[in-house]
């Protein structure tokens, strides 16, 4: 055997060095103007009170079961998210609230649903992990970790297979960055050209499990060489560093080149869940990165410098968001709960009657 | 506006905890998202942040406190100008206290009661629609049946396709998508790789995204790699996302034992589908009801199991020449009818029931043999119909024994018709063993005409 694979690798004169696909640059940051970095500066305003006001329902026995926030990784979908058009698609895992508002979703209609009352998105019958919205182009919502990526590739297949020019964000972690289906869906995205954008939100730990202890590779931007599909490394801290990395991804699918990858380095404040203590990591570790890469505080810095708007000024928009958010959270303790009629809906949808011709 | 910081549950369990430190003391100033306490349960320490921004102005539970319940007011904030004496602090739970602004009430371990769930509507089901007389019938493998149900609905809506491994170019591993290719193109008929599990995600994710998919699975045996998509994707989204979006498709293909290919290629997956809200499971046997009902599972606005068997494919059956013949899903056929014991199976059962009935009816044993078609939704109406005027029953099928469908119709039948039955409920299923090779013991696990001709002999009395 040994004799012949050194005579086969003398015969076989094509290199076989792994390399990384021709792969798109890291884009810089954009220079936002004045009204980017404040709707920027109010979109992740919203989804961190949002966030902290859902913590806080759940505290009070409000909200059940499991709930994760999104609580430092807001700059990630809220880049993204300006960098799509009208019929994107969005889909998710169950770290999903932040993208359910940046998809413009009713906060009232969201945290109804996290309460389980009858005004919640799926009515009360999804919760925190299971919500969608057709009508604003998110298809979940999702509490099985790696499902979503091949829905979102089969998303962006109805995308080709109908020429509508649109593309799906297919979000997912580190940690769902493991699972088997993840790569058969990157095999079938790239072999038919399919408009998927696969967002990595590498928030560093898979629940309580460190990347580094749990990935064999931790450049997730790589995921894609055995595919041939492109990655970049993104500061998801920075949500004009996500805007540019979205508007160069959309358009590498919008232009038939079929998936790309981008491996959003985020980070997340709080547990896995509420449940979490969050013991696997230093005090320190979360301090630092809080104090230092705040996706909402770098904004507040730059418009401070810039002069663009002043303490009082950002303070107004924190009241104002303050208040959306406190209606949503009254509405969703005071919404019913669903009607019990409600236990035996939309398990299956009726028959159109049939029509027998000769 | 003063802010009135509550004792936090940790988990929806969570009743009380241990107060351990506070990071911060009165007067202090804090922001939204400092930490300003630690609390401690049996299994974890966490920490409270701070929900808003102010000033602490009292702290009226303090460190060490063991027992405080859940929504205790621990701390209050107050906002420049305030003082927190402005403020009367009540330490009782904030859900035990009636104040007209904060009457709601958490509804936290009400779930488990469950006093009244209300009954499951009953959905009403078609009759199979008449045959025009004199309608010519063609003799068509189920094959050939199940091919042109395709070909008919993609030639009738763009949105349908067929994905799967060797669909296209190979023109299917059993033949069954024939010709589909050279009509339809590679755009509707797309050869995949061996990625089941893959495959079926992509096509949850096409359906719910409006298309018409139907999925091809080899066998259902491979399946198997793709049943997280089916059951938690594909049967759940409609209900999850309150009637907005679900995934109206197709799963197909053959199921259950073929021919000496072992244990791990010869299961019959009826029960494991059925078990499944959400689902509409279907189970042939001849040609024309694999036709008509393929026809109306592409159609149907859920998603569809559609269990089909490699040993009929081959086999011919007499099909209504029509240019649109559907059949309604959730319907049984009365194959035979009869007066002295009722035989029900489904797809390949069928094969063993109808030959039993002939060996019983020279036995003098009338049987009434009825075919389900459809697994889920389940038609124990035309069953207990039958039941109530034969008093016996005896189910047919390839599964294995536990939990299966034949254990389904017999708990339904006591449920339903206990005071009509002149004998136990019989069932003749695969044996209880993984498929073995050998050709004998695989002629023992599988049920035979002679095991049905005993049960029906034996609940007759004859």
């Amino acid at each position: 055997m040994a004799k012949s694979s050194t005579a086969s690798k003398s015969k076989s004169s094509p290199k076989k060095t792994a390399r990384q696909p021709a792969a798109p640059k890291t884009p810089r940051p954009i220079d936002f103007t004045k009204e980017q970095e404040l709707k920027a500066y109010r979109d992740m305003l919203m989804i961190r009170r949002f966030e902290e006001k859902a913590g806080q329902l759940y505290g009070m026995g409000f909200i059940g079961g499991f709930c994760h926030l999104y609580i430092g990784q807001e700059a990630v979908v809220t880049g993204m998210q300006s960098a799509l058009i009208e019929g994107d698609q969005v889909i998710t895992a169950y770290r999903d609230h932040g993208h359910m508002l940046a998809c413009d979703m009713d906060p009232k209609g969201v945290m109804a649903e996290l309460t389980g009352r009858q005004g919640g998105y799926s009515r009360g019958k999804g919760g925190s992990m299971h919500m969608f919205s057709k009508e604003k182009n998110f298809y979940g919502g999702h509490g099985i970790v790696g499902a979503q990526v091949s829905l979102g590739t089969g998303i962006a297949f109805n995308n080709n297979y109908r020429e509508n020019g649109n593309v799906c964000c297919t979000y997912f972690g580190d940690g769902a960055s493991n699972q088997g289906q993840v790569y058969e869906s990157f095999n079938m995205a790239k072999l038919w050209s399919l408009p998927v954008i696969y967002i990595i939100e590498n928030n560093r730990y898979a629940m309580g499990t460190s990347v580094t202890r749990s990935s064999a590779l931790t450049d997730f931007s790589r995921r894609g060489c055995s595919f041939n599909i492109p990655g970049i490394e993104v500061d998801g801290m920075d949500v004009r560093a996500v805007q540019a990395a979205g508007e160069l991804a959309a358009d590498w699918c919008r232009s038939g080149k079929g998936p790309i990858i981008l491996d959003m380095q985020t980070y997340r404040y709080r547990g896995h869940s509420m449940s979490d203590p969050a013991k696997y990591r230093t005090k320190d570790e979360v301090q630092k990165m809080r104090a230092e890469n705040d996706p909402i505080e770098r904004v507040k810095q730059r418009v401070m410098q810039k002069k663009w708007a002043d303490e009082d000024e950002l303070k107004a928009i924190d009241k104002d968001i303050r208040a959306v958010v406190a209606d949503a959270a009254e509405f969703a303790q005071n919404d019913p709960e669903p009607d019990p009629a409600e236990l035996y809906t939309d398990i299956l949808l009726p028959v159109a009657p049939m029509t027998v011709e000769a | 506006m003063a802010t009135e910081i509550l004792m936090p549950a940790l988990s929806p369990t969570m009743e009380e905890g241990t107060l351990s430190k506070w990071l911060v003391k009165e007067g202090d100033d804090v922001a939204a998202g400092d930490v300003i306490a630690e609390i401690e349960t049996d299994k974890a320490t966490m920490e409270v942040e701070a929900v808003d921004e102010g000033k602490v102005g009292r702290i009226s539970v303090a460190e060490g406190t063991e027992g405080v319940k859940v929504n205790t007011v621990i701390a209050v904030l107050v906002e420049e100008g305030e003082s927190a004496d402005d403020v009367a602090v009540n330490t009782t739970p904030a859900d035990e206290q009636l104040s007209s602004s904060e009457k709601t009430e958490a509804p936290v371990q009400e779930a488990g009661s469950a006093a009244s769930a209300p009954a499951a509507p009953a959905a009403a089901i078609a009759d199979d629609p008449d045959i025009p007389s004199g309608t010519e019938m063609i003799s068509t493998t189920v094959r050939e049946a199940l091919r042109d149900a395709m070909a008919e609905e993609m030639r009738s809506d763009d949105r349908v396709f067929v994905m799967g491994e060797e669909v296209a170019e190979y023109q299917g591993a059993y033949k069954i998508t024939q010709g589909l290719l050279d009509e339809f193109g590679a755009k509707r008929v797309i050869d995949t790789p061996i990625t089941e599990h893959g495959f079926a995600g992509i096509g949850v994710g096409a359906a719910m995204a409006g298309l018409r998919p139907i999925v091809e699975f080899m066998t259902f045996n491979f399946a198997m790699q793709a049943i997280d998509q089916i059951v938690n994707s594909a049967a759940k989204t409609l209900y999850m996302s309150g009637g907005q979006m679900g995934a109206p498709m197709v799963f197909r293909g053959p199921n259950g034992a073929a021919a000496r290919v072992g244990a791990q290629h010869s299961q019959c997956y009826a029960a494991w589908y059925g078990h499944i809200p959400g689902l509409k499971v279907v189970a042939p046997y001849g040609a024309a009801d694999a036709k008509g009902l393929l026809k109306a599972a592409i159609r149907d606005p859920n998603p569809v199991i559609f269990l089909e068997n490699e040993i009929m494919y081959g086999q011919s059956f007499d099909v209504p020449k029509m240019d649109d013949f559907v059949l309604p899903i959730g319907k049984a056929r009365i194959q035979k009818e009869g007066s002295d014991v009722t035989l029900v199976s489904f797809g390949i059962g069928m094969k063993y029931a109808i030959e039993a009935g002939a060996a019983l009816a020279e036995l003098g044993i009338d049987a009434e043999i009825i075919d389900l078609r459809t697994i889920r939704p389940l038609d124990m109406e035309t069953v207990i119909t039958s039941i109530k005027k034969t008093n016996r029953c005896i189910t047919i099928e390839e599964g294995f024994p536990q939990s299966g469908i034949g254990a389904e119709i017999g708990m339904q039948i006591m449920q339903q018709a206990f005071d009509y039955l002149d004998a136990p409920v019989l069932r003749v299923t695969g044996k209880d063993v993984p498929m073995p090779y050998a050709a004998n013991l695989e002629k023992l696990a599988l049920p035979s005409v002679d095991e049905v001709v005993q049960a029906a002999r034996s609940v007759t009395y004859k």
